[in-house]
């Protein structure tokens, strides 16, 4: 991506020019890396940006329960500074896990509402409240004037927008593939965990995919889950002595 | 009532006599009046002599709906040691005669059905003079409905316009506004208008100097609001209130006027609005705070006012905090959203999964007792087969929560099946002794 700088003196020069044209604010907002190199040099700016919208589902299983794409966020909103709105209509989030993926219970408000555009309303006004680290919303359906409202309200404040997009049916989840206005589109999906030489669980591992990126391609790539700090970093296959490759079911 | 002291010794033996105190009787219904202010709705009143009357409309949903509202009234009188009887009709004349009128503690009468419940009435609780009343009885009326249904001329040439003007108020023809109870205590500000007020743009602009002038008024007494209600009197003798609450004491104008914005929306203008009131019904101390140099780079946003929007839009905000509990369900608890940080966390070191079952599942296992995980598990439709599994926790039941529990056992299982879905589940009771547990098997959360 940043090979060949010569030439791209131009290509930079124009596109800061374009920058200007469009929101002046949103160049300053910066990113939030991964701190896996992997992942971050995938983004437009070498991590996920702050003021944008950014939407997350589990595959399999997880379309419904979206527990994957639940603690995906909660990493990454624990990586950011101050507080955390959280809006739901099914409250059965069990919060100690979050606290495991480093999320602390005095930053997050939960904001449980009846119906799902309460929802969709909680989080814009979240948004524009400023100064939150991120708002997270699970949300069922997100149709495409939404998700734009969402995403200018974020813009307007460089607050992060998360969404968890979680489905009552597993066959409801091809809802995934319509266009929304978010800046990048993420699919956390499950996978074997990690190999013990020992009987047990080990640590999880999450398939995750890059599935849509603003100025940028998609791409796949095989994680361990969050850390306590919310970090979650690319599995290294030589650690385990496992040398076969496509271990992900949807490249088998 | 009515009965004089000596025959009533007669009647009852042992009868303790208390004189009537009308004026301490007063007091303390101004004082419960002022006490439903702040709890119930925006509009109450002092209902003379004995009563209290409360415009709930658009209040009830908050308490959980019309039935619901009324029970807990008559719980927390109960619990008081008073009993109170309580009732909703359309109209304040129709709650009045019908509060009086009940042998139960609470009735509710359906929107529109206001003649079918008061016609069988007796005419005494129609809020009449004594002597108007009496002179009726000895004209044959017994009944409410007996007297609607006479013609209004001879009534009103004999008795007055009062007979058909308190009818018309228990059916709604005539508009009875209640005029909300008042202290010299509370923060009001109002605006009366010349020509009635309708369009939106106009009601924001003088809610917002309302806000202004109550907040300089707060200002001087060192007041921070926490209930404020702005009152609505249109030209058509009708009140519409809406009420804004706040997490902790608030005098910021931006904050206030941004919580009644919301929602100047529900506000039906009708022919017009001649006066608006603006209460602060329940103020708290607030003192001023030094805020911190700007110099100082990470300041603390402070999201109270974003709390107060969320809730007075119906949404239930919280926090949650840990709880010294080894039941799952147990350890979480939720604390209001604007409460003091909790400093304690959870001490786990096994994993938690992250969406915790409601309600235990049970699933059909195949498993070797008495400290195996399940070689496979069918849950949902879906037989799984267990691959990797980790356990088992044992945790045990909290004798001094519930006697049940006295020797309850779960034994919870981290498993994971081929596909790499990460289960939590247990068995209740320790695979041993079935006095611990059914050792049945139940699916309790996921895993990411």
């Amino acid at each position: 991506m940043n090979s060949a700088a010569a030439p791209n003196a131009v290509l930079d020069g124009l596109r800061e020019q374009i920058a200007h044209l469009e929101s002046a604010s949103q160049r300053k907002r910066g990113v939030l890396p991964f701190g896996v190199a992997q992942i971050d040099e995938r983004l437009p700016g070498g991590g996920l940006a702050y003021g944008a919208l950014h939407e997350c589902a589990g595959g399999g299983a997880g379309t419904v329960d979206g527990a994957a794409a639940a603690l995906f966020v909660a990493g990454i909103a624990a990586r950011t500074q101050g507080k955390v709105v959280w809006c739901l209509t099914r409250p059965d989030l069990f919060f100690p896990a979050l606290a495991q993926a480093g999320l602390h219970p005095n930053r997050v408000v939960f904001v449980e509402s009846d119906k799902e555009e309460d929802v969709l309303a909680n989080m814009e006004e979240g948004l524009s409240y400023g100064g939150l680290g991120a708002v997270i919303g699970e949300i069922v359906r997100l149709p495409m004037a939404a998700s734009r409202r969402l995403q200018l309200a974020a813009e307007r404040t460089g607050t992060m927008a998360l969404v968890v997009r979680r489905w009552r049916r597993q066959t409801e989840a091809s809802d995934f593939g319509q266009p929304t206005a978010a800046t990048t589109r993420w699919r956390v999906s499950v996978i074997p965990s990690e190999e013990l030489p020992v009987p047990g669980v080990g640590r999880a591992r999450w398939f995750l995919e890059l599935m849509r990126v603003k100025a940028g391609e998609c791409a796949e790539f095989e994680v361990g889950a969050c850390d306590a700090e919310g970090r979650i970093d690319i599995f290294s296959r030589s650690a385990d002595g496992q040398d076969q490759a496509g271990r992900s079911r949807y490249s088998r | 009532m009515g009965m004089p002291a000596a025959k009533a010794q007669a009647l009852f033996q042992g009868l303790r006599m208390i004189d009537a105190d009308p004026a301490a009787d007063a007091v303390a219904l101004e004082r419960i009046t002022m006490w439903a202010l702040s709890q119930y709705s925006p509009i109450v009143a002092v209902d003379v002599p004995d009563g209290i009357v409360m415009d709930t409309e658009g209040a009830d949903h908050l308490r959980g709906g019309e039935e619901r509202m009324l029970t807990s009234i008559a719980n927390r009188f109960r619990a008081k040691g008073l009993t109170a009887r309580v009732a909703i009709a359309d109209t304040w004349g129709a709650a009045n005669a019908c509060a009086r009128a009940i042998n139960r503690e609470t009735v509710i009468v359906p929107r529109g059905e206001t003649v079918r419940a008061v016609e069988k009435l007796p005419i005494s609780l129609l809020r009449l003079p004594e002597k108007i009343v009496g002179d009726l009885r000895t004209l044959g009326f017994k009944t409410i409905g007996e007297l609607a249904n006479t013609p209004r001329a001879p009534l009103t040439l004999r008795f007055g316009p009062e007979v058909g003007r308190r009818l018309d108020q228990m059916f709604g023809r005539t508009p009875e506004p209640i005029d909300p109870i008042r202290t010299v205590e509370l923060v009001e500000v109002n605006r009366v208008f010349a020509e009635p007020i309708g369009a939106a743009e106009t009601i924001n602009k003088y809610v917002a100097r309302l806000v202004v002038q109550l907040v300089d008024e707060l200002q001087t007494r060192g007041l921070g609001v926490r209930r404020a209600d702005l009152i609505v009197e249109k030209v058509d003798g009708t009140r519409q209130a809406i009420r804004a609450g706040t997490a902790k004491p608030a005098r910021d104008v931006a904050w206030l006027t941004k919580l009644f914005k919301d929602r100047t929306e529900k506000i039906e203008p009708g022919f017009g609005i001649e006066k608006m009131t603006l209460v602060a019904v329940m103020a708290e101390p607030l003192e001023e705070a030094q805020k911190s140099s700007s110099l100082v780079e990470d300041e603390v946003i402070d999201v109270t006012p974003l709390i107060d929007i969320f809730g007075n839009r119906g949404a239930r905000v919280y926090r949650v905090a840990p709880v010294a509990s080894d039941v799952p369900e147990r350890s979480v608890r939720r604390i209001g959203a604007a409460s003091d940080p909790v400093e304690a966390s959870w001490v786990n070191h096994w994993r938690r999964p992250v969406r915790l079952l409601a309600r235990p599942e049970q699933v059909d296992v195949m498993a070797l007792m008495p400290d195996h995980p399940p070689v496979w598990i069918m849950w949902r439709g879906k037989r799984r087969k267990v691959k990797n599994a980790d356990g088992p926790e044992r945790i045990f039941g909290e004798w001094w929560e519930r006697n049940s529990e006295m020797a309850a056992v779960r034994d919870y299982f981290v498993i994971e099946d081929e596909g790499g879905e990460r289960l939590w589940i247990f068995r209740s009771g320790d695979g041993v002794d079935t006095e611990t547990g059914s050792h049945k098997w139940f699916v309790h959360g996921v895993f990411a």
